[in-house]
Order: structure tokens, then sequence, then C-alpha cells
């Protein structure tokens, strides 16, 4: 097995395209684990972690965020938090301090499985996923096109991660996650809201109940007409109830040894209800705070 | 001593000194612990010498298939490769087995009964070449329709055999008084059906050794076990060597629990040293590990009880089957625990109690922290709380009406002869301060943790209680005895003990309390622990909460023929007979101190081995189950609060709170860790820790979904200990180890039941039974 180690960010590109067979390792949380267990024997490992370029992140003219695939998550937390919240208590739930240390959103995309912590909120704050190739330069996917099944992705084999580019949060946004334990713990199914209360919009991501991570369109769609936005009015028992089955309805899970796919449906209701009174409750003081 | 090859490998633990202060009921730090905190301890997976080769295993991907081929000529052809052995290739006996059973094949012959089932081995170069190697071997599987029901096999034992044996590997009934009779008086009566899933060691250092080749033709191996003497008489006659000839040296163990009780890698890695004359070394990786190793028996059991109407016992039936899988390993006194110990610590009057140990083609279970006790701990303490509710009492009260005591008869008609306060241990429970109620401002407080499922909705405080009894020291006639060998000389002008024993330090701090005693009884402060081999006598296993017991009292009873030398030569010297050893002095009653024990030794080497012998058990009468088959009893008991998410199923237990009669403390930092260790066991198997089986196929063989507690998961602990001492043990000590781990399952899942309303009959509990 070759091990590539390129120190700069068109290195990297150069080698990809080089060994277009070459795995991506962007933190190594995920593909060491599957080396291993001999789950996988990649022809080639190509080291990202030394590419400096990838650990930084930007605010674009636009406002956009634009962050390195190689910003860990406990960066994530500690420096994007207060403009990606959704994202950084996606991050939190992330394995261990140690994982947490090393390991990076542009792994968890990279690996794309459906039970990525990461996925959800980036769905939910419509995130574009920023990849490129020495050959045909920088291509803009939007998150809910990158998953294309279970662990595969939108990537081309000669394409890297380079950024995740997001919106600082305009509105509230909250991520839960079913583990059955309390920390260190992969998704039973997990949920992600964010209000984007200038377009009068909801986003929403379900992780692990569906191949893969995924919006609840038609929740969205409901709750975005059916929000007092102006008004900042209660929340109706009813529409909280109806966004939870819709949000249960978009979810297409499997029974596992971590759980069933009845539970997971139900759980997903009750976390699509709560975040978002969650989420519509600090809207609501939001502008108690502001008059 | 045999004639010894000089090969020692690096990175294996050496000689333990400790130097300072710290007797019997001290607290001194391990001698270990700074090592192992820093990550400098040699566990058995850093074994190394040079020269060595790496040998891998072969099993078997079909719970049970008959093998039709096996092709090893595609492995031994890759380079690198420098041994491929199959059950051709065992030098002498084929099978062997941890309780003289017998039944486990070296290496298969002819078919697999269980997944990963060894079939073949390989010895390579570099583990990598090993195990492509192993893709190599070419095996053709005849694949067979798995027995996985165990009730099934007791209802057809003769057509359902997974093996010679059977069947059924042992049924223990226990019957008292005329149940029947009793089922027509009684004024309440409530029943359940429970079911305990396989609970795994979840041991962090995997099965690793090394084995190598001496001059006179035998072997070292260095191995980490639970029990050196008892691997030696089941790998020596498969090697086709005298005992003599092969020397064990006990390995760094990274944690036991009973995982390694039974062998793993010890016969192979013999086997491919002796094939190739060059060392071998074996470690599992985590997967290959949950193959490598028995796991706690998965339990299915009916209770039904009766009682009058305020709450007094009058009668219990019972049927408690349990899944050994394919091979006997130690189902045979598990069976005998589930059944002796399967009503717990009360008063019964008449009792029916069916144990059944069953062999299927499911994962092989052993020994595991509890044995046998766990699984009816789990049935019997939900049924109280049903007696309870049925007859309108706290479940303390009806525990306490019912409650042994000094004097009762236990179900096999032993009479409890020493201190036995459990009614006065729930009374002290009670007695214990509530935990406030949870600060919901911090996530960590609440079920589901920073996953963020709730911020106070849904949730519901619970409250449990459990109680346990486990057998320590093995029962049923065994005589697990200990052996201990101290020296004492001048070493650079001070005393000091050198003490040699066999026993297995795996991760419990033995070596920690070996110093304390050596110190409290020769009042040295410098004292040696050598590496546990078998140049000494046997020291019994490191299991059944049995060391602190057994070996300490072996090591005890050394350093009394050590100090009685002493002593004697001292009374010639000085002419009084009425000398002791005082803070390091011999003193005379009447004159007072005479001189330190420096100068008492002088050049002397005064070197005493002693062995220890708890009091003889008997066998259980096989058609009524009675007899005095235990050695010592021990209790420990838990209140669990919970906080559950009633619409998720999720639950942080908020706090448990324990009381244990330990007899004397005689390390109260070491205790303190059992209890607290014990019991988030308990916690994992109330709440997480299942290997899932489906058609005998392991469904999640890593610690990505077996999952055991967190720091996040496991709460503060109350605890309060008490010091009834055992007039039969060695300070009055009583084992400590494995009690927590039988009542705080129970306690949490009666908890999980107080805020739920759920029936809750099979553990662990996953969320879908809660809102289900």
């Amino acid at each position: 097995m070759d091990f590539l180690r390129p120190l700069t960010w068109a290195d990297a590109l150069a080698a990809q395209a080089a060994q277009p067979g070459a795995t991506p390792v962007q933190g190594g949380t995920d593909v060491m684990v599957e080396i291993n267990f001999d789950a996988r024997r990649p022809e080639a490992l190509l080291d990202l972690n030394p590419v400096r370029e990838l650990a930084e992140h930007e605010t674009l003219p636009d406002g956009t965020l634009r962050v390195g695939a190689g910003v860990p998550y406990v960066r994530l937390i500690s420096e994007l938090g207060d403009r990606l919240p959704g994202l950084a208590q996606a991050s939190r739930t992330v394995g261990s301090p140690q994982i947490r240390n090393r390991g990076t959103a542009g792994g968890n995309l990279g690996a794309a499985s459906p039970a990525g912590d990461c996925h959800p909120p980036l769905l939910a704050s419509d995130a574009i996923v920023e990849v490129e190739s020495s050959a045909r330069g920088t291509r803009l996917i939007p998150v809910a096109e990158f998953f294309t099944g279970v662990k595969r992705n939108a990537l081309e084999p000669d394409e890297l991660i380079r950024a995740i580019r997001v919106a600082p949060a305009s509105g509230p946004q909250y991520f839960a996650k079913i583990g059955t334990r309390n920390a260190m713990v992969i998704a039973v199914c997990s949920f992600a809201i964010a209000l984007h209360p200038a377009e009068r919009r909801v986003g929403t991501g379900i992780g692990s109940a569906a191949p893969t991570p995924r919006r609840a369109t038609a929740a969205e769609e409901f709750l975005s007409g059916e929000l007092d936005w102006d008004g900042r009015g209660p929340l109706s028992i009813s529409a909280a109830r109806r966004f939870g089955d819709l949000v249960r309805e978009a979810a297409a899970p499997i029974d596992d040894v971590r759980g069933t796919a009845d539970y997971r449906r139900h759980a997903l209701s009750v976390l699509a209800r709560r975040t978002l009174t969650w989420a519509w409750n600090d809207y609501r003081a939001d502008r108690e705070e502001a008059s | 001593m045999p004639p010894r090859s000089t090969a020692t490998p690096v990175k294996s633990p050496g000689h333990v000194e400790t130097h300072g202060q710290g007797g019997v009921g001290d607290s001194p730090v391990r001698p270990d612990g700074t090592l192992k905190v820093a990550g400098e301890f040699a566990f058995a997976s850093d074994l190394w010498i040079d020269g060595m080769l790496w040998g891998a295993t072969l099993r078997s991907p079909h719970p049970r298939a008959r093998i039709v081929s096996l092709d090893i000529g595609p492995a031994l052809a890759v380079p690198g490769v420098r041994a491929v052995l199959t059950h051709e290739d065992v030098p002498g006996s084929r099978f062997y087995g941890i309780d003289g059973a017998g039944d486990q094949p070296v290496l298969a012959i002819d078919q697999v009964r269980h997944e990963g089932e060894p079939i073949a081995l390989v010895a390579a170069d570099h583990p990598e070449t090993a195990r492509r190697a192993l893709g190599k071997i070419a095996v053709g599987f005849e694949v067979l329709e798995p027995i996985t029901d165990a009730r099934a096999v007791i209802a057809d034992p003769e057509n359902l055999k997974v093996q010679p044996l059977g069947g059924i590997t042992r049924h223990q009934p226990v019957r008292v008084g005329d149940v029947d009779a009793a089922r027509a008086h009684a004024e309440v009566v409530v029943s359940g059906e429970y079911e305990v899933g396989i609970q795994d060691q979840a041991f962090l250092g995997p099965e690793s050794g090394l084995a190598i080749p001496s001059e006179d033709g035998g072997l070292d191996l260095h191995v980490s076990t639970q029990w050196m003497h008892n691997d030696l008489k089941q790998i020596a006659p498969c090697l086709g060597l005298p005992e003599d000839r092969i020397h064990m040296t006990l390995a760094g163990v990274g944690g036991a629990f009973g995982g390694r009780e039974d062998l793993s890698m010890q016969i192979h890695a013999g086997m491919l040293a002796l094939h190739t004359g060059r060392p071998v070394k074996m470690s599992y990786n985590r997967y290959e590990s949950f193959f490598g190793h028995v796991h706690r028996h998965p339990a299915m059991m009916r209770y039904e009880y009766g009682a009058r109407a305020d709450g007094t016992l009058v009668y219990a039936d019972v049927e408690i089957v349990l899944d050994g899988g394919a091979y006997t390993s130690s189902t045979l006194n598990v069976t005998g625990n589930a059944a002796s110990l399967g009503v717990g610590p009360y008063e019964i009057p008449n009792i029916r109690i069916d144990a059944y140990g069953v062999y299927t083609n499911n994962p092989p279970c052993g020994a595991m922290r509890g044995f046998g006790a766990v699984q009816a701990c789990f049935a019997y303490e939900a049924m109280m709380d049903k007696v309870a509710a049925a007859c309108g009492l706290s479940p303390l009260e009806v525990r306490r009406r019912n409650a042994v005591s000094q004097g009762s008869r236990l179900a096999t008609g032993q009479v409890i002869d020493s201190p036995a306060p459990l009614a006065e241990m729930l009374t002290r429970l009670e007695a214990m301060p509530m935990p406030p109620d949870a600060d919901t401002s911090d996530l960590r407080n609440l079920p589901g943790g920073v996953s963020q499922t709730t911020h106070g909705e849904g949730v519901v405080r619970g409250v449990g209680y459990g109680v346990g009894i486990k057998n320590i020291c093995f029962s049923e006639g065994f005589d697990d005895l200990s052996t201990a060998r101290v020296r004492l000389e001048v070493i650079g002008g001070e005393a000091t003990a050198l003490v040699h024993t066999a026993a297995a330090e795996v991760g419990q701090g033995l070596v920690t309390l070996q110093t304390q005693i050596a110190r409290t009884e020769l009042g040295v402060r410098r004292v040696t622990i050598a590496p546990a081999d078998t140049g000494v006598g046997d020291a019994g296993s490191s299991s059944a909460s049995r060391q602190s017991y057994m070996t300490g009292g072996a090591v005890k009873a050394a350093c009394e023929a050590v100090r009685g030398v002493l002593l004697e030569r001292a009374a010639g010297r000085f002419g009084r007979h009425d000398l002791t050893l005082v803070g390091g002095k011999v003193v005379s009653r009447e004159a007072g101190p005479l001189a330190t024990i420096e100068e008492a030794l002088g050049d002397a080497v005064i070197e005493e081995t002693r062995e220890f012998h708890h009091r003889p058990t008997q066998k259980m009468d096989p058609v009524t189950g009675q007899g005095n088959s235990h050695s010592q009893l021990a209790l420990c008991v838990h209140r669990a609060v919970v906080d559950v998410d009633t619409e998720l199923g999720l639950v942080k237990v908020v706090e448990m709170a324990a009381v244990q009669d330990v007899g004397k403390i005689m390390n109260r930092l070491s205790l303190e860790g059992q209890i607290h260790g014990g019991s988030a066991q308990g916690l994992g198997l109330a709440l997480m820790e299942e290997i899932v089986v489906s058609g005998g196929v392991v469904r999640n063989p890593s610690f990505t979904d077996y999952l055991i507690p967190t720091i996040l998961d496991m709460p503060p602990m109350r605890i309060d200990i008490l010091e009834n001492p055992d007039p039969a043990a060695p300070y009055g000590l009583r084992g400590a180890g494995e009690p927590p781990t039988l009542s705080s399952t129970p306690a949490i899942v009666a908890a999980i039941r107080d805020a739920t309303g759920r029936a809750l009959s099979r553990v662990p509990v996953r969320p879908e039974h809660i809102v289900a």
C-alpha cells in the first residue's frame, strides 16, 4: 500500500489525479478503523493532514463561511460554534475528545456514512461542498446532492474535498442524535433543524434513517408556510406534531443491530418536534430580547 | 526447576518493587498504577523478542458446518510463511477443556460448531503475511442449520446434539419442601419470564502471548491469563510435553473478568513455536477477540413465587436455562451457581429450581464476573418487586421481611455461618440521602447527554433496588488452593521481602495487596513482588473474587512462617522466648526492643513456602441440590436513581448507592474501585452491553456496536462498606469483586420500571422496549 503525504493542496490534487484509487485521509478516525479491521485495503492512502490550507476557515466576500475540509471537530466547536451552532452541536456528539481533536467534517463527508453526524446540520443549512480536481478545477456541489448511496458520494476519482461553504446561522439551529449510550455512540438516528427567518424557510436534515442522509422536504415546506414568522406567535401543538409526522414519513430506516426501523421513525418524530420547539422558542425569545 | 532457556522477551513485566509504607487496611498507591496511566506498562500485546514469527488463526465463518475439504498448500506457498498447521499437526491430545470436560478441539476436526472456531494456524515473518496467508487456505464447508434454541435442546436433547456430549450440559435441580402444597395455600402468586442477553467481558487487552522454544525441547510461554497452572494442565497434554518442560510466565494482563479462564492462543502459539523452532507471538485484534474468548451465558428464566398477604415468601418455582454454546467450558459450574443461588439471599420454605446448561451453536459461553449468579439475580430481584407490588409493600420492606441472616439456610440447605446482615444493609441503604433533581442546564446530566435529545421533556425519575449474593472462592468440592513463597533478607542494608506467587494480577490490585500483607506480617518497608510464573506452586485462578482470600491467605501464611523462623533464630541468639516482631524490630515482651530486623537477620536468607486452603465444600446433591456447596458468601445491595426519557426510551443513571459487607477493608481505594467497576459492569448489562446473535452469527463484534458505559453513563456513587468479619477467612475478609456486579443491574432496571411502568423483562433494556 502506498502512503502519499503531500504538503500542499496543489500536490495533493496532483497525487490524487496520478493515483485515482487512493483513499484520502483527513483525520483518519474512520479510514484507519476500517483498515485495522481489514474491512478495506486501498491501493494507496493520501494523507491530507499536513496540507495546511485545509485546516483554515475564512469568510468569503458574500459573508459565506468557507471551512477547510481539514478543520477538526474541536475547532468547529470552539471557533465556529457561534456562527454554525448546528454543526457545532453535531461535532460535540462525535466520539471522544481524542476523536474530536483529529476527526474532521471533510472526512465525514468523504466517508459519506448515512450515520455521519455532520450531514444533518449541513443539509439543514444548505451547505455546499467545494470539491476540486487538478484537471477540471473547482466544482460546487449542494450537500443534498452530495450523498449518492450508502457510503458513496458525488466525488469523481480524481477529486478531493476542499471545503464546506455555508452561510452563518441567521436563525436558531439544533441537532439531536439518538444513541444507546450517553456519549461516544454512532447515531441510531439523528435530526437537524435550521430556521432561516430572512427566507421564511425551515431547513432539515435526517441522519441514519435512510441509505443516505436526506432532507425532510415535505416537512420543511409544511412548516415554512405554517410558522408565524412576522408575529412570532406561539407554535401550535398540531403544527409541531404534523412536522414530526412529516419528518417520520421522510425517513426510510431499516432494522439493524443499532435499532429497529419502527423505533427510528418514532424517535425522529419526537426529535423533530422537540428541536422545532427549541428553535421556535429561541426565535420568539430573540424578538423579546430585541424589543 | 527444569533447565531454562535464557531467552527473555522485552516488554514483559519484571519485578515490581515498592518501598514505603502501607500495610493491611491502608491504601498505598498501586506499584503498576503509574506505568499503566502513563501508557508504559508492558501488556501481553507488547511482548517482543528478536527473530519471532507472528501467528494467526483461521476461524470458521459458520456456526455449524462440516469441513469437507481443507487445502493449506496455497497458504504454505506464500513467501514469508513458515508453517500452516491443522488438527493433524496437534502433537498430543487434540482436545482440551477448562473444567476437565476435554471436549474442545485444539483445531476443528472435520466440523465446526460455532462462528469463529479455530480451524488452522499460520506462522509468518510478518503479521500481515500471516493474515494474508489465512485467506489462501481453502476450506470447503457443507453448511448445516445451526442449533440455536436452548429450550428446544432441553425438550429434545437426544436429537439436538451439537457435539458428542449433548444435549444438556448439566441439569441441576434444587428441591426443598413441597412447592405444590405451598402453592395451594399461597395468598399471593406472581410470575414472570426473564431474559439476559450475552454480555462480554470487554477487557481492553486482547488475547496475546509469546511462545519461545527452550533448549530442552520445551517451551517458555508468556501469556495473559487468569490461572497459569490450569492453563498448563491443558496445554501440556495437547503439546505432548510433560508439564515441567513448559515454563509459564504471566504477561501483562489488560483486564480479564472471567474471559481469560479458558485458553485462547496458548496451545496454538505453542504448536507453531515447536513446529518452527522459532519464537511465535500471537495477538488477536479487537474483532477476533470477540471470538477468542467465552462470554457470559445468556439466560431464559421462568419464575413463580407464592407469598402470604404480608409479603412472606412461601414458595419459589424456578426454571433457569443457560446457553453455553458448543463446548462445556465453565457451564457445569455456572449452572451449579445459578441453581444454588437461584432465589438469592431470601428465606423460602419451599423451593423447586431446575437450572439447565445447554449446548448450542451459539457463541461459546463460560466464566464472567458473577458467574451464573448474575442472571438469576436479575430475575429474582424483579420477582421481589412483583411480590412487593402485589402485597402493597415497599421494595425494601419485602426484601427485609424475607432477608437471610446469619443462621439462615440457603436453597441448598447450607447454613450461613458468618455475618449476613442483609436487613441492616437495606436499612442503611434506605437512610442514604437521595440525589437532587438533575441540573438540566448541563446536557450531560440528561438522558442522551450531549446528543441533546431532550432539554427535560418527557423525563421522569425512578428509583429501584437490587440485592445480590455471590459465592466467594470455588465451590462444590473444589480445593482451589493457593501457594506463596516469601523470602526475607537484607539487601543494601535494608530488610527486604520477596513475594513470589503464580497469582495473576489482572488489574484488580493483587500485587498491591501482597505488599501490604508482607509489610504487615513482617514489619518491613521494602517489598518486591516477583513476576508471576509457574516456578512456584499453584495460586488458583484470579476469579470467583478469591485472590485476596486465597493468595492473600497464602502470603500471610508464608510471612508468618518466615517470621517464625526469624524469631526462633533470635530466640537462640538472645536466649529469650517472649519475642515478637513489632514495627520492624524484634521485641521482647519483658526486655523491650532487642534488635532491628536487619540485625536479627544478618546474612541469613529465610525463605518459606506455604499452601493455603479454604474450608472444604460439597457437591450439590444431583437430585435435591442440597449440600454445603459454598465456602464463603458475600452480599451487596444497590439503590439506583434514574432519569428516563419516557418518549425516547433513553436513560440517564443519576446515582447508584451501594452497601457491601466485605468483612475487612484491606485497601479502601482498591475496594471502592472494585465496587465502582462492578457497578459499572452491571450498568452495562442493564442498559447496553449485548453480543447480538442471529442464527448463531454475531452481529456486533466490535466496540463500535458492542457498547460499554462511558464516564458520562456511569454516575457518581455513594458507598457504605461494612466490616463484619468472617472468622473462617484471613483477616476476616470477604471477597468483594463480584457482588456489586450482581445487584446493580436489577436495581437500575427496577428504577426504569418505576419511572415508566413498563414490565421490562429483558436486559439489556433497549430504548424500543421502553417506548413500545
